[in-house]
């Protein structure tokens, strides 16, 4: 409760700070204060489980110390968004205050999609998360391919929310309430009006999250779109649109788990080919991690697919590994020159501990032992191995991870093994060096000790 | 994790763990070597002192367990039993011989290559002494790690492209032992990864099969056994040759070490059922790669395609189930270690002299260099496993395993003995006698720190040949949990 209230008043705050601040570099400070405050908000209201302002949301929305330690890793992950990328956001548009007051609009939506307790809520949340993502998507105006991407995005997006919002009619149709509790009481027995539901509701959410089959507008969307908006859409969006997957068909379609996992497995199983297959081919690293971000989709879905204990304390791991290490290498990628695999050569030269961050992201989107990576994809493994009886499912997954090795180390190998063409290296100042360094250090924390998010729960 | 290093195992985790990070932090490529090799003898010399602790009464100092991820069960726990003893013993000697033959101004940024090595280290004994599957599988990954970064700085021409196929290789291999490992912890209520949890445990013949699969694949490829090789010579090949040396004398112990403390202890039914195939598969292996050895003309390929008919050999071994074979095994993974270390330690030498490793474009060096040949025919002769060498005894023991399980099998594995002499004495032949080459007149024979190291070598060669007491004596204990299962 407390983070809807903070970056909705922070998001205006933010639109008009353009008029007072004159400076670039203090409106990014201001931006960093809001996250600050929000993550103290939230920490506060996991500590002592008391919200800072009491609202009576009449039951549709409720903060869990699941939904607040979701809640405080996206938030985590925007600081560490903003203080890398911070730079970028300032140069993407004119005024940057609208960009950032954009970004605290959405980060309401997350809060609200954090503690939905009612269809109602979580429609109103996945809208005030897209709409401004709409936006972001075509800030670079002078740019044909962030307008074509923009659109894309909007009329895909409202096709697929029109979807979902179909779907939730049939099912209140046939429950008579949004409430998850009421929803999930009412689903002992399959009825075409509730099948039909969930499967427009099972579309609508395969679209927000990537997965195939409905993953076509992603690689366009995430290549047009400038990077620095591209890092945020693939990681902190992404985690949540997987976090309303989980807690919708855990909490109120669960019961009828045995009729819906098969075709969430079929999706799982498709988005982890799809996307690593795919991502072999990419010579661009945008593009690359554009499909990277589906394969890993693929790798989050089979946590809808066991919804047990390992399955939604494995995801929480799964979006903070997957958030860091993409927000590192999309912030290393930002500076680039271009977007190719080339542009990486001989960095571990020019740029020893960037290098070294970057080498620990991927091999951690990797899944290498001692990364935070590798504990995430565990316990998707060992989710789907406890649901039991889909052994192949298993197979499948742990041979695309050997598939997303090929591309990950491609970029590691560019940046060690071969040496730059010319000094057209690009720099970095001392403090985005440190940054980078201390996101690399946490995922070797994680790595080391994922109970720091496991015991959170 | 972090508790006292009050025990031989964690320490000797730590030394090389620490060596490793120390030696990035150096600036100077001779305080590197020079940091390298005291933390690869203090290593040796905490081993050597646990050796006196190792009867029974001093379970403490070799067995510990520490607390590391309670969510999950599994605990940071090692083991230093006779097994473990011997492969940590190998895998010190060989880095501490490493670090002492290879010049510091070889490698550019030499701290790192020195660093990376002793994190190699790290990530080897700790597969060597876990019995927890979740660390043993961190190791695992962990020693590949490294490697892969050795390999590929300061690798050959086609570096890339060979050591990432390595990579890839291995990597697959041990995701599915992941599965397996998984798979068996899941069993355990998810309470557990410790080996003796996981012995415990009542798997049908069926799922044995399947965990068997995983298991045996990923060891396998490590080894490697035919027809899973093929990313061995080209890995040996462009490696730089310290490298190569750890690879084969150490690293791809890991898969016959694997197949001991973890395959045969835990999938009886599935050994016995799937031995016999595999041990054809195997014995066709060896014949086929000591035939390949013979047609080349690179000395580090050669080299890389005996090693493939030899671990095959000690694969066989176990795999017979036979006491003797195994324990023949057990020691033939030491002394191959020492044999196909002192190769490439000529090869490494040759190599830097001449700049080129093919066979065709050397010949006569014995003339100029005297010394190293007579090491040459040692080392060469202990390959073919002539009597009086420590390969002898192991062999031996292995064919004599071989022979209980199949007369015919044994006579036809016996081929690849034969070819081992026509391509090693070739060798020889072709490259240090014959008419001098171009690239051999200016040879200069090996000294000083050199010729120490020969001789310690040649002195565990004839040393274990004449007397290998002490090793049956040190593998004793780690043998019962091995074969219990098949006795009965």
């Amino acid at each position: 409760m407390n983070a809807i209230i903070i970056s909705a008043v922070w998001g205006v705050l933010m639109m008009y700070a353009g008029f007072f601040l004159q400076s670039k570099r203090n409106i990014q400070v201001l931006a960093i204060a809001g996250i600050c405050l929000m993550i103290g908000a939230a920490a506060y209201e996991f500590l002592s489980g008391l919200p800072l302002f009491a609202i009576d949301t009449k039951g549709m929305l409720h903060y869990s110390n699941y939904a607040l330690a979701f809640l405080l890793i996206i938030l985590v992950s925007t600081l560490i968004y903003f203080i890398l990328s911070g730079d970028e956001i300032d140069s993407a548009g004119k005024s940057s205050s609208d960009l950032y007051a954009l970004v605290f609009f959405i980060l309401t939506g997350i809060a609200v999609v954090a503690g939905f307790r009612s269809l109602l809520m979580l429609f109103l949340g996945i809208e005030i998360v897209s709409i401004p993502l709409y936006v972001l998507a075509g800030s670079d105006k002078s740019n044909l391919k962030s307008n074509e991407a923009a659109l894309k995005y909007f009329l895909m997006g409202s096709f697929s929310t029109g979807l979902m919002l179909m779907g939730i009619a049939l099912i209140y149709g046939d429950t008579g309430s949004f409430y998850l509790d009421a929803i999930k009481a009412g689903f002992g027995v399959l009825t075409p009006m509730k099948g039909a539901g969930l499967l427009l509701i099972l579309a609508s959410m395969s679209f927000k999250v990537s997965a195939a089959p409905f993953h076509f507008w992603t690689p366009d969307v995430y290549d047009g779109s400038p990077t620095v908006f591209t890092s945020f859409m693939s990681t902190i969006v992404k985690s949540v649109a997987f976090y309303a997957f989980l807690t919708l068909f855990d909490q109120a379609f669960g019961k009828l788990h045995e009729h819906w996992k098969m075709l969430v497995a079929i999706i799982a199983l498709a988005t982890l080919l799809i996307g690593n297959i795919t991502a072999v081919f990419q010579q661009s690293v945008k593009r690359m991690l554009a499909y990277s971000s589906i394969a890993q989709a693929g790798f989050m879905m089979l946590s809808i697919f066991a919804i047990n204990t390992f399955a939604k304390q494995g995801l929480l791991l799964y979006f903070a590994a997957y958030s860091f290490a993409t927000l590192g290498v999309f912030a290393v990628l930002s500076k680039m020159k271009d977007h190719s695999i080339d542009s990486f050569n001989g960095l571990s030269k020019t740029n020893p501990l960037i290098a070294l961050s970057v080498l620990i992201s991927l091999l951690s989107l990797a899944g290498i032992p001692l990364t935070a990576g590798f504990f995430a994809k565990y316990y998707m493994l060992l989710a789907v191995i406890r649901e039991g009886g889909m052994l192949w499912l298993v197979v499948t997954a742990v041979l695309c991870a050997a598939v997303s090795v090929y591309y990950y180390f491609r970029v590691i190998q560019a940046m060690y093994f071969k040496d730059s063409a010319e000094d057209a290296s690009p720099t970095f100042s001392p403090y985005f060096k440190w940054v980078m360094l201390l996101n690399a250090i946490l995922i070797l924390v994680l790595g080391i000790h994922p109970d720091l998010i496991l015991n959170l729960i | 994790m972090f508790a006292a290093v009050d025990n031989f195992p964690a320490l000797l985790i730590w030394i090389p763990l620490l060596g490793g990070l120390f030696s990035f932090f150096l600036k100077d490529a001779k305080q590197a070597k020079s940091s390298a090799i005291v933390f690869a003898a203090s290593s040796l010399l905490v081993l050597m002192v646990s050796m006196n602790y190792a009867g029974k009464g001093s379970q403490l100092l070799n067995q510990v367990s520490y607390e590391w991820l309670s969510a999950i069960g599994s605990n940071f726990s090692l083991i230093l039993d006779g097994l473990t003893r011997t492969m940590s013993l190998l895998t010190a000697i060989v880095f501490l011989i490493v670090f002492v033959l290879v010049p510091s101004d070889q490698y550019k940024h030499a701290n790192r290559f020195y660093g990376l090595m002793l994190l190699t280290q790290c990530g080897l004994v700790g597969v060597f002494m876990a019995t927890d599957a979740l660390v043993f599988y961190l190791f695992w990954e962990l020693a590949l790690i490294p490697v892969y970064f050795l390999a590929s700085i300061w690798g050959g021409e086609k570096r890339i492209k060979a050591t990432f196929k390595f990579f890839i290789y291995t990597f697959i291999g041990s995701l599915l032992m992941l599965v397996a490992i998984l798979y068996m912890y899941n069993k355990t209520n998810a309470t557990s990864f410790g080996l003796a949890e996981f012995f415990n445990l009542k798997n049908t013949a069926t799922e044995q099969y399947w965990l068997f699969s995983a298991f045996f694949i990923a060891f396998a490829i490590k080894m490697p056994l035919f027809p899973l090789h093929t990313w061995q010579p080209e890995a040996y090949e462009q490696s730089p040759t310290p490298v190569t040396m750890v690879l084969s004398s150490v690293m791809v112990k890991m898969g016959l070490f694997g197949l001991l403390r973890w395959v045969l202890p835990l999938f009886p039914l599935a050994v016995k059922e799937f031995n016999s195939i595999l041990l054809m598969l195997i014995a066709v292996g060896i014949v086929y790669a000591s035939l390949v050895a013979m047609y080349q003309d690179n000395i580090k390929r050669l080299i890389a395609y005996s090693s493939i008919a030899h671990i095959g050999l000690m694969a066989m071994g176990i795999l017979t189930l036979k006491e003797v074979a195994v324990v023949g095994a057990l020691v033939q993974m030491f002394n191959h270690g020492i044999n196909i270390l002192a190769l490439w330690m000529i090869a490494y030498i040759i190599e830097r002299q001449t700049g080129t490793n093919a066979i065709s474009k050397l010949g006569g060096l014995a003339k100029k260099a005297p010394v190293l040949s007579i090491f040459m025919v040692i080392a060469a002769l202990a390959n073919v496993a002539l009597p009086l060498t420590n390969a002898f005894v192991g062999e031996f023991m292995i064919f004599n395993g071989i022979y209980q399980f199949n007369k015919f099998l044994a006579a036809f594995t016996g081929l690849s003995i034969i070819f081992s002499a026509v391509y090693s004495l070739n060798m020889i032949k072709n490259v240090f006698y014959g008419t001098a080459s171009q690239s051999s007149e200016v040879f200069t024979d090996i000294k000083g720190v050199q010729i120490i190291l020969f001789i310690i070598l040649t002195t565990l060669i004839l040393f274990v040949g004449m007397y290998p007491q002490p090793f049956f004596q040190m593998f004793s204990d780690a043998l019962g949990l091995i074969l219990t299962r098949y006795n009965s």
